[in-house]
């Protein structure tokens, strides 16, 4: 613990100095590495985007303008509007939906790992914890899922339940548990002899308090370098299974969407409709593994091997 | 090892039941699956007889017992929009498919295996900062999207390769036409140039960390430097010493790998419009074809089930360790 001289603050507890501490290590390794600050700022400005997509957007995204319809970009919008990025087969202006988009395709990937992070920690809790038939079950289940390829697994599903967020979040939610289970069953199995879970119980606390309460806060670190990649993972399949029709409704503007919709008008050589899109969803997922990598070398190197 | 091999098929066996409830209630989750098969403007008389005519009026197990019957047999019902036997629709697309997997494969590995060696040997400089660069970029690019671009840019710009269709080689091999088979080599290579890269990148880059994460590993144990201060050339210590080593989890990815890859050309082969299974789900999707889809994706897992055994009873025999250990964890 680092009660270092000359830092002009009295610290109060000694898990604000600690964090106060470690921030100011994650920010200046931050800052040195470059890359991962590159990554924080362009996700703010994703995440705005998708915060205040209505107030930023020049357009209404989904506002057609047939007469205006394949225009270049920065080529002059209706109303004395520009298209910066051009708009697309039906004139709708491609900078408006590509703002709007990123609501979608965050919001689904924070959702879903928040979704599969939670089944993944409590089945993995439980699976480590208890052993036995649990530990069975639940592994045997997680190898079920894992003999699927995803996307088949999401088509399918998919298909039958039809197309909206939520549907989306939950298919793609539910398949990332397996990650999370397998690390946090592994991580409980080392801590569940431990000597600080043994006083626990030894002072009598209940299961539930020894496993969420003592074992849960320990193994969490690592989990976030994991969910960091996952969130890249999922922003992927959304934009592949968006991109096959199977996402949100079509009045939504997604990334993946706008990528199929592109096709049509390829040959005629429109790239900026092909081109901006996938732009934006390739620096969203590149961010999101740029920082799962720092944030693993920053919370511990050995982690490499894990991932 | 002989009880492993035991345990390892009895789990593979779990694992296919499993995969037939799974594929079973995902037809039922969204309720009766009656209204999947009839039209919108179906009356109630019509929607009636076909949930007869399917058996939706059976009870759960019944319906269950039905379905694995009829998996067993292949029979995946007509497809809606074919009216033919879903299953042989499938089967007429898969050689394609297969080719697209099996050529995005080679890419994945072939590549990956040099690129992750020189980045491993040379650690910390140029080499391994820009391939570890291309790695990232690899992993953070929508395979799609990537086909989109190399369209636009190779097809569209350059014109020196093809952006849609397939000339088949596998199909005439299995008809026992081989004479057409290799005269169509060359051309099917060429058709599958754009869309294997598509497929083939994520997992090129994400190869080519694991192999340069494996490799180092390996070069820091205390074998590696007893073979170095024998004074071995380092050529030695590396091709004998070090990546004998560093093998294995490349072969543990190989099963997964093609699981992974098949995800992908289902997506991919939409983009260069190829005449696979991919394009056809694609198109099932659209139509809300159930038998269809059901039939591609049973196939396709089934496929990768298969694979993934085998590859893990070639494992038990390339790494020793497994046969006291039994089991891959």
């Amino acid at each position: 613990m680092s009660d270092r001289p000359g830092e002009g603050t009295v610290p109060t507890t000694r898990r604000e100095t600690r964090f106060r501490w470690e921030f100011r290590r994650a920010t200046r390794v931050m800052v040195d590495a470059r890359w991962p600050l590159f990554a924080v700022i362009f996700l703010l400005a994703a995440s705005i985007a998708a915060a205040f997509g209505p107030v930023l957007s020049p357009l209404d995204p989904n506002r057609q303008n047939l007469v205006l319809r394949l225009a270049g970009p920065m080529a002059p919008g209706p109303d004395g509007a520009v298209f910066w990025l051009g708009s697309d087969a039906l004139g709708r202006d491609v900078l408006s939906r590509l703002l709007y988009g990123a609501r979608v395709s965050l919001l689904v990937g924070f959702a879903a790992i928040t979704v599969g992070g939670s089944i993944g920690i409590v089945a993995g809790l439980l699976s480590g914890y208890f052993g036995g038939w649990v530990d069975d079950l639940i592994m045997r289940l997680a190898d079920i899922q894992l003999a699927f390829p995803f996307i088949l697994l999401a088509i399918m599903f998919l298909v039958v339940l039809g197309s909206g967020v939520w549907n989306l979040i939950l298919v793609l939610g539910v398949g990332q548990w397996v990650t999370y289970a397998r690390i946090v069953r592994a991580d409980t199995l080392s801590l569940r002899e431990k000597e600080f879970v043994e006083a626990a119980r030894a002072l009598g606390d209940s299961t539930a308090s020894i496993i969420f309460r003592t074992i849960l806060p320990n193994i969490l670190a690592p989990l976030t370098v994991i969910a960091s990649f996952n969130v890249a993972s999922v922003i992927l399949s959304e934009a592949a299974l968006s991109f096959l029709g199977l996402g949100v409704p079509p009045s939504v503007p997604t990334w993946g969407s706008m990528l199929a919709e592109s096709r049509d008008t390829l040959i005629a050589n429109k790239w900026w409709l092909a081109v901006f899109p996938g732009v934006a969803i390739m620096l969203t997922v590149l961010s999101f593994n740029i920082l799962g990598d720092w944030l693993r070398d920053f919370l511990d190197p050995r982690l490499r091997e894990r991932t | 090892m002989g009880s492993y091999v035991v345990r390892r098929l009895l789990q593979s066996v779990v694992v296919v039941i499993g995969v037939t409830l799974v594929t079973f209630l995902a037809l039922q989750a969204g309720g009766d699956p009656t209204y999947l098969f009839v039209s919108e403007r179906a009356s109630l008389e019509e929607i009636e007889a076909t949930r007869q005519a399917l058996g939706f009026d059976r009870p759960l197990h019944v319906q269950y017992l039905s379905f694995v019957g009829d998996l067993a047999r292949g029979d995946f019902g007509q497809s809606l929009s074919y009216r033919q036997p879903a299953m042989e629709i499938v089967l007429e697309a898969l050689p394609a498919t297969i080719e697209l997997t099996l050529f995005s494969m080679v890419i994945a590995l072939l590549l990956a295996i040099p690129l992750g060696i020189l980045a491993a040997i040379n650690r910390g400089t140029a080499w391994d900062g820009s391939i570890m660069t291309f790695s990232m970029l690899g992993q953070s690019i929508p395979n799609f999207w990537m086909g989109i671009m190399m369209i636009l840019f190779f097809g569209l710009y350059l014109r020196v390769f093809p952006i849609s269709g397939h000339v088949p080689f596998l199909a005439p091999m299995m008809a026992g036409d081989f004479g057409t088979a290799l005269s169509n080599l060359p051309r099917t290579i060429f058709h599958l140039i754009l869309p294997g890269i598509a497929v083939g990148t994520y997992s090129l880059a994400r190869n080519t960390r694991l192999i340069r994460s494996s490799l180092l590993e390996v070069l820091e144990q205390d074998y590696v430097r007893t073979a170095r201060s024998k004074g071995l050339p380092e050529r030695r210590v590396l091709i004998h010493h070090a990546l004998r080593n560093a093998w294995l989890p490349v072969v543990t990815i190989i099963g997964l790998e093609f699981g992974f890859l098949l995800g992908g050309v289902v997506v991919v082969e939409t983009v260069f419009s190829y005449p696979g299974i991919g394009r056809l789900l694609f198109a099932a999707i659209n139509q809300r074809d159930i038998p269809l889809v059901q039939a591609g994706v049973v196939l396709l897992a089934g496929i990768f089930i298969l694979l993934n055994l085998v590859v893990d009873l070639v494992y038990v025999r390339l790494d020793p360790r497994m046969k006291l250990a039994g089991g891959r964890g």
